[in-house]
């Protein structure tokens, strides 16, 4: 049944790209380019979803103890704004402007089998690697081991 | 140039939302495609299954809008050397900075998380920067 619910939601999820057009680059480039031809559509697309998921989430979800199909649930907790937090957005933010793709549209590209998106998923999952292998090294020549149950924390809840 | 397309731009933040509400609301876990990626090819003693199940249905949900005749109009413009940097960009920075527009942009902010709301502000503007150098200056 989880199982089922994950697929939906992915499902439900690529919906959401679709319609909003997210999956298309050149229009996430032309909200990007403010300066130019700015088409504001996008600002819709994350104010729909946070409105959705904003009061969901207050109203119903901060109530529960638990979820319905699970016996917890898996809520970053962490309030620590670090380094890796700020150099992650600039470096995230650049391959975005650079290339108006993110990871969810991407995915959801994926049956266009356009060369492309195939070359950028797997990028992707170079640099994804490339992270966790800078992380594991950065944490391992850090004497506390506070320090390093924490980075190891930040990777895996969020 | 691309129209403004306020209504199905609209329905389609709807259906993100709905989807992310419901994911945490049934299986308590956060719709965050970055790190939902990265940890499918993880351990696989870490549960990767509903991973797999959730991209699954991302990558087959095209389908579903074929069948009501919708016409997916994907052409990438993106040349290939900023295809092959960016993509490594985007998996570098959502791996160390813990999400991307899904994780942090709609599930950190509905939260009002302040790592998420710093984060999304961050990777907007240096990408409405990078837009604006690649497109005026360069």
């Amino acid at each position: 049944m989880k199982l089922f619910v994950s697929f939906f939601c992915g499902l439900l999820f690529g919906l959401g790209l679709t319609i909003s057009q997210m999956v298309n680059p050149q229009k996430v480039i032309n909200f990007l380019d403010i300066s130019g031809n700015w088409d504001p559509s996008l600002m819709f697309v994350m104010g729909g979803g946070l409105l959705v998921f904003g009061l969901g989430f207050f109203f119903v979800i901060k109530k529960m103890t638990q979820p319905i199909l699970s016996n917890q649930f898996f809520i970053p907790e962490r309030k620590l704004i670090d380094k890796n937090l700020l150099i992650g957005a600039v470096l995230f933010g650049t391959g975005w402007g650079l290339t108006g793709i993110c990871p969810g549209p991407a995915m959801a590209n994926v049956l266009s089998f356009e060369p492309k998106i195939f070359a950028f998923i797997g990028m992707m999952l170079i640099g994804m690697f490339a992270a966790r292998l800078t992380l594991k090294s950065t944490a391992t020549t850090t004497t506390e081991s506070d320090n390093l149950s924490t980075t190891m924390k930040t990777v895996e809840t969020d | 140039m691309t129209e403004f397309t306020p209504l199905s731009a609209l329905l389609g933040g709807v259906l993100l939302g709905f989807s992310s509400l419901l994911f945490l609301l049934l299986n308590g876990r956060i719709a965050g495609i970055s790190s939902i990626v990265s940890g499918s090819f993880k351990s696989l003693s870490n549960a990767p299954q509903w991973r797999w199940s959730f991209l699954l249905g991302l990558i087959l949900s095209p389908l579903a809008l074929v069948l009501f005749d919708y016409q997916c109009s994907t052409s990438i413009e993106i040349t290939w050397p900023m295809i092959l940097i960016g993509g490594f960009l985007v998996g570098f920075g959502s791996y160390l900075g813990s999400g991307c527009t899904s994780g942090h942009g709609i599930c950190g902010i509905g939260r009002l998380s302040p790592r998420s709301i710093i984060s999304t502000c961050i990777f907007m503007l240096v990408a409405i920067a990078v837009v604006f150098i690649s497109k005026h200056l360069l």
